[in-house]
């Protein structure tokens, strides 16, 4: 499995070969929302929803083997695009690895240019509760 | 006669850019027009030349000022007929003259057992306000129902109507989907059981003739800013009876005729709901905007924005999973709509990436998207600006986004 950073690498190469168009990047997004796995129909609470979000978002986290398994949805597709890069990074780690994560990718794709400031908030939000699911995940581990 | 669209164009600085590097389509009207040069120049040289506290300054700047801004008084009491400038208020904006009249009028008059009539297509500021007073004064909300065009069902009004009825606070035109609503029919209705009536007028005034007197409403509150003048700047109208009958809303400054440590005696209306500093600068430009609003002619605007709704309609109902919202038979020129499976918010992000400035979500009224079963819509509002050649690119870009979803 490559590391959090190569990983992050390999978005931003992907984003610079789109360029500055703004329609094929959004376009892309929308697209790489479709990859997300199916989720669990029984977990589309108010409970496993981010505050902080323009549109719904559910997210939901278990433990398999010392890693964690993130499974995620939105109504909206550009949101579904942003939630599978961040698992695309984030997925199947060690609680360690995430809290640890330098999410440099964000920045580097200028992620505030393409979605828009209002759109960030909800994107930091998302990024902020996965965080706190690693950090419950590893204070159960270390119990 | 036909506008000139180029000329007109040709007054608004901040339509001349790109976005994304696509030339700017600007069609979120609705929530705020820009503004023509006039009106920026009007704010400048107030503050280069006249900027002064007004009604009490014994020197000539102060002088200037308040001439000028009673001007602007003066311009919006011809700009909606209303008999005299004593009743026009100046407020913060449509939002604020509603709340202004929930808390004067509501406290004095409304009572435990009254009801207020308000209906589905009210924007959050004329609910809100309502529900605040009911549950203070124990007095109760009744909403109108709308058919799926959205136009409210007037029968269902009528039998909302009784003695207990105080007030009746309705949209004029609607912000999320521009149905006009029969407001002179509703007044008339509404007095005949001694009921009161304010209009929200916030998407009306830019649009409609309005005329108070003959509408015979009550209160009309709408802003500046949705009308080509500044933001934070608001007007209400009411009648001068009713006014003086009513408490005042803030205490200082401009409101007060005398002040004891015993008691106070309040100024004459318009003062009296004027506390405090007043937006000089912003009133003052204001009477630029009216200028250009009534250089152009309201009858004029409103067929050019026709037309530009009537074009929109035509070119978007060929594209595939196109889903208008609000078909009302009388509109102002609001397009709210969706695509096929698709979240508003998608399209306005897509449409933005192609320099279209549109508004998404429940536009501040979520009951209406309640009754309507959807979570949102994605809005193209247009104003006297805007071109043909802009409702095309409009249409071709919907139709490249529609097709992404329906291939």
């Amino acid at each position: 499995m490559s590391s959090i950073q190569e990983v992050q690498d390999e978005i931003v190469s992907e984003f610079e070969i789109l360029g500055d168009d703004k329609e094929s990047t959004i376009y892309y997004i929308m697209e790489i929302g479709g990859s997300l796995e199916e989720f669990p129909e029984n977990e589309r609470i108010e409970e496993n929803t981010i505050k902080g979000c323009q549109s719904k978002v559910w997210l939901i986290a278990n433990e398999e083997s010392g890693k964690i398994h993130f499974q995620a949805d939105s109504n909206t597709d550009i949101t579904k695009g942003l939630i599978s890069l961040l698992l695309r990074v984030l997925n199947y780690r060690s609680p360690e690895e995430i809290i640890k994560a330098d999410l440099n990718f964000v920045e580097r794709i200028g992620m505030g240019s393409i979605i828009g400031s209002q759109r960030s908030n909800g994107f930091a939000s998302m990024i902020k509760q996965i965080k706190l699911y690693a950090l419950a995940i590893q204070s159960k581990q270390n119990a | 006669m036909a506008i000139d669209i180029e000329k007109i164009r040709g007054l608004f600085p901040v339509l001349h850019q790109e976005v994304h590097g696509k030339p700017l389509v600007y069609f979120d009207n609705a929530a705020t027009t820009q503004k023509p040069k006039a009106v920026l120049d009007a704010l400048n040289n107030y503050y280069q030349t006249d900027n002064s506290n007004i009604h009490r300054g014994a020197h000539t700047l102060a002088d200037r000022a308040t001439r000028y801004y009673e001007e602007t008084r003066e311009a919006l009491r011809q700009f909606i007929n209303a008999s005299e400038s004593a009743e026009i208020l100046f407020t913060k904006g449509t939002t604020e003259g509603i709340n202004l009249v929930a808390s004067t009028f509501g406290r004095k008059f409304i009572a435990k057992g009254d009801e207020i009539i308000i209906s589905t297509l009210e924007h959050h500021s004329n609910i809100v306000p309502w529900q605040m007073l009911c549950e203070e004064k124990g007095a109760i909300l009744k909403v109108i129902p709308i058919n799926d065009a959205g136009e409210i069902l007037y029968e269902e009004f009528e039998k909302l109507l009784s003695p207990k009825t105080k007030l009746v606070s309705i949209v004029h035109a609607s912000n999320a989907l521009g149905t006009i609503n029969p407001v002179k029919k509703i007044i008339a209705a509404a007095h005949a059981v001694g009921a009161k009536v304010l209009l929200d007028g916030a998407q009306s005034s830019s649009h409609l003739q309005v005329d108070v007197q003959d509408l015979d409403c009550d209160f009309f509150s709408f802003s500046a800013h949705k009308l080509y003048g500044p933001t934070g700047l608001g007007v209400l109208y009411g009648k001068r009876a009713i006014l003086e009958s009513m408490p005042p809303y803030q205490g200082g400054g401009e409101m007060i005729k005398e002040v004891t440590f015993e008691k106070t005696t309040y100024n004459e209306i318009p003062f009296k709901f004027e506390a405090g500093t007043p937006n000089i600068g912003d009133v003052i430009a204001f009477k630029a905007a009216l200028d250009f609003v009534n250089n152009l002619g309201k009858d004029q605007i409103r067929q050019h924005e026709d037309e530009l709704l009537r074009y929109a309609n035509e070119l978007l109902a060929e594209v595939k999973g196109f889903i208008p919202v609000g078909t009302a038979a009388e509109k102002v020129s609001v397009l709210s709509f969706n695509i096929n499976a698709m979240h508003p918010y998608d399209v306005g992000m897509m449409l933005d990436a192609n320099g279209i400035a549109v508004r998404t979500g429940h536009h501040c009224t979520q009951p209406l998207m309640k009754r309507l079963g959807i979570e949102g819509t994605v809005r193209a509002s247009f104003s006297v600006y805007n071109s043909k050649s802009e409702i095309e690119k409009l249409a071709e870009s919907v139709s490249r986004i529609a097709r992404i979803k329906n291939k």
